[in-house]
């Protein structure tokens, strides 16, 4: 583990200094633009100060500005004692000094990341839309992906990354702009070496325009190699893949519609454990983040065990090039087995869907007649029910009753072609031939009705 | 005059890599040290957490006296244990007794949904994560700190100052391996 920080380490290093180069020269090269002789050198001065002072508001307050940006709070243990009980247990398991602080965003959006410069100085925060959603031993898992991100000192690499990039961009944006709206101050001092200026601006429009791309491309490619280290180390922490395979499934599945995403912005996207809503989902190059169901599938073939080794195992057969991990570290690292996942006790609701699925089961063998009225009651009708309708019990709403009201012509039946003839426009409720009672609204107004439990397609007729 | 530099550059360069290695050990044992520390602060929280524990399940089923009593008796004994043998064994009945009375709670729905008792619930299996969380971490930096003592060349260092292999934090008793873990 120790070896692969330091790798990580080095690796921050030759892509910190890499940008910082790409900053330098883009600085030179647009103040080569405005002034031929002392231009280059004012222009590198320019874009390191730029980046310098970027850099000393990243260090001073960044952490708390990008928490306060996704209108993160901070918590208490009484606010969240099983978050704050799982942070804990996660800091003891990654060895990590010091214990983060603890924030939670109010909003339902399940997500999570963490900041901070190192790791005695950190932040996780998580979502309420997680909290709700996830079991102990999922959220387990996703606090121990950010703890993953802290102890890999991948926090202080992406704030650095992030502020080279900013700066890259904002040069580059400050550069185009003043070309456009100054263009004409240069023009008119113009004769003296026309040609050769006007490839300088040539050459660097085009770098105006690339470095930022570039850059972006390097840094994304950064964040998702580090994605994919931290849900080792998640795994290795918890000694269970598959607590946090579970969350990521069950984060990625898109149970309450369309998902805000008012906290997340573009800087902080990398940040998160899984991309926020509403960033385009590229998997390509421009990807922060690998795609959902490879790191699940990652995390399912390991094969019980819980270590480097059996992550690393897993990632190559799931696609991966060259090694996610050095080999020192790998070698280092014990045989690893994965434990028991936590028994949950079944949620209260749950348990009562449990019940009234089972007694819906009886009832229909009773020979009852389950009736979905529009307002969400299930109504149960006896068998010898005799009336046409039956008042729902919470809106009132009179519910026609399937007379056996059979689609035309009982040899339909045999054919698999039914049709039904409506009888008015309002609620009406009618027995395919499977036995199913199909609902058709008032609205409806299509030709065919499929049935949801054979699939059949019921031809309807509107009323005389 | 150039061999001289030389073997002052090659000494100076040696001379930094041991120190460095010295440094690195130093450090290592500090990481075990200190992770072994740990497990014992979460052992304590786990003695601290019971009487109240008890307070709470006494009131819903105080005629449960034999396991309620198992309990504080495995408590007390696991407070005056010394040793690391005796001290896991300690433990490792302590589990099993709370083990036991988390079977018997199961019996009482009005103890189940009191608030109190959830509480305590949930800060005794983070108590019970938070000692396996620590006793792992204790195994991965002892087996870090054995990697080093062990390989050249970092071994005629720690041969030299004497450091140690350190051990494993082993579940040395069978009655402990079979406790069954807090489950709710």
């Amino acid at each position: 583990m120790w070896e692969a920080i330091r790798a990580n380490k080095i690796r921050s290093r030759v892509l910190i200094s890499a940008m910082g180069g790409t900053l330098i020269a883009l600085g030179a090269v647009f103040g080569a633009v405005y002034h031929a002789e002392a231009g280059a050198a004012v222009g590198a001065v320019f874009a390191l100060g730029i980046w310098g002072l970027l850099v000393l508001v990243a260090f001073t307050g960044g952490d708390k500005m990008l928490l306060m940006s996704a209108g993160a709070k901070k918590i208490e243990k009484q606010d969240a004692p099983r978050l704050w009980n799982i942070v804990e247990e996660m800091t003891i398991a990654s060895g990590l000094g010091s214990m983060p602080d603890v924030y939670v965003i109010d909003e339902d959006a399940p997500n999570a990341f963490a900041v901070g410069q190192d790791p005695s100085r950190s932040a996780v925060a998580v979502t309420r839309g997680l909290l709700r959603r996830l079991n102990r031993d999922e959220l387990q898992g996703v606090v121990a992906h950010e703890m993953g991100h802290i102890r890999n000192l991948d926090v202080r690499f992406m704030t650095l990354a992030a502020v080279m990039l900013g700066s890259i961009v904002l040069l580059s944006d400050v550069f185009l702009r003043s070309l456009w709206f100054g263009g004409g101050r240069r023009r008119g001092r113009g004769g003296e070496g026309g040609q050769a200026q006007l490839i300088l601006v040539g050459v660097s429009i085009l770098l105006a325009i690339l470095a930022p791309f570039l850059a972006r491309l390097l840094y994304f490619a950064c964040s998702r190699q580090r994605e994919f280290l931290a849900d080792a180390s998640a795994a290795r922490f918890t000694r269970y893949p598959e607590g946090l395979a579970s969350a990521l499934e069950k984060i990625s599945r898109p149970t309450s519609g369309k998902v805000g995403r008012k906290g997340a912005n573009r800087a902080l996207a990398p940040l998160y454990i899984v991309r926020p809503e509403g960033f385009r989902s590229l998997t390509g190059m421009f990807s922060t983040h690998p795609p959902l169901e490879r790191r699940v599938s990652i995390l399912r073939s390991m094969g019980g065990g819980a270590g480097y080794a059996a992550y690393e195992k897993a990632w190559k057969q799931g696609g991966g090039e060259g090694s996610l991990l050095d080999a020192r570290t790998l070698s280092g690292d014990q045989s690893l087995s994965a434990r028991q996942g936590t028994p949950e006790p079944e949620t209260k609701k749950e348990a009562q869907e449990t019940v009234r699925e089972v007694l819906d089961v009886f009832d229909r063998l009773a020979g009852f007649l389950i009736l979905g009225c529009a307002c969400g009651v299930r109504i149960k009708v006896p068998e010898g029910y005799a009336k046409p309708t039956v008042p729902c019990t919470r809106c009132g709403r009179e519910n026609p009753v399937p007379q056996a009201a059979e689609p035309e012509a009982a040899t339909a039946a045999a054919t698999g072609a039914a049709t039904y003839r409506r009888k008015s426009g309002a609620w009406e409720s009618f027995r395919c031939p499977c036995g199913r009672n199909v609902q058709i609204s008032p609205a409806f107004k299509g030709e065919f009705k499929k049935c949801p439990a054979c699939s059949r397609k019921i031809k309807i007729l509107q009323p005389d | 005059m150039t061999g001289t530099i030389i073997f002052v550059v090659a000494v100076v360069v040696i001379g930094a890599i041991l120190v460095g290695m010295y440094n690195g050990l130093v450090r290592l044992r500090n990481q075990v040290r200190n992770a072994w520390s740990q497990i014992d602060v979460q052992l304590k929280r786990r003695h601290d957490l019971i009487p109240n524990l008890l307070e709470t399940v006494k009131g819903y089923a105080g005629h449960e006296k034999q396991t309620l009593e198992n309990v504080v008796k495995a408590r007390s004994q696991a407070q005056s244990a010394t040793g690391v043998e005796a001290q896991s064994m300690a433990e490792g009945a302590l589990s099993s007794a709370l083990g036991r009375l988390m079977v018997v709670v199961e019996q009482y729905p009005d103890l189940k949904a009191n608030q109190n008792f959830l509480a305590l619930q949930e800060e005794l299996a983070s108590t019970e994560n938070k000692i396996s969380f620590s006793r792992q971490h204790y195994n991965d930096s002892a087996m870090v700190m054995n990697n080093k003592v062990e390989s050249f060349p970092s071994n005629i260092i720690a041969g030299m100052f004497g450091f140690k292999r350190e051990p494993f934090f082993e579940i040395q008793d069978e009655a402990e391996r079979e406790a069954p873990k807090v489950q709710f």
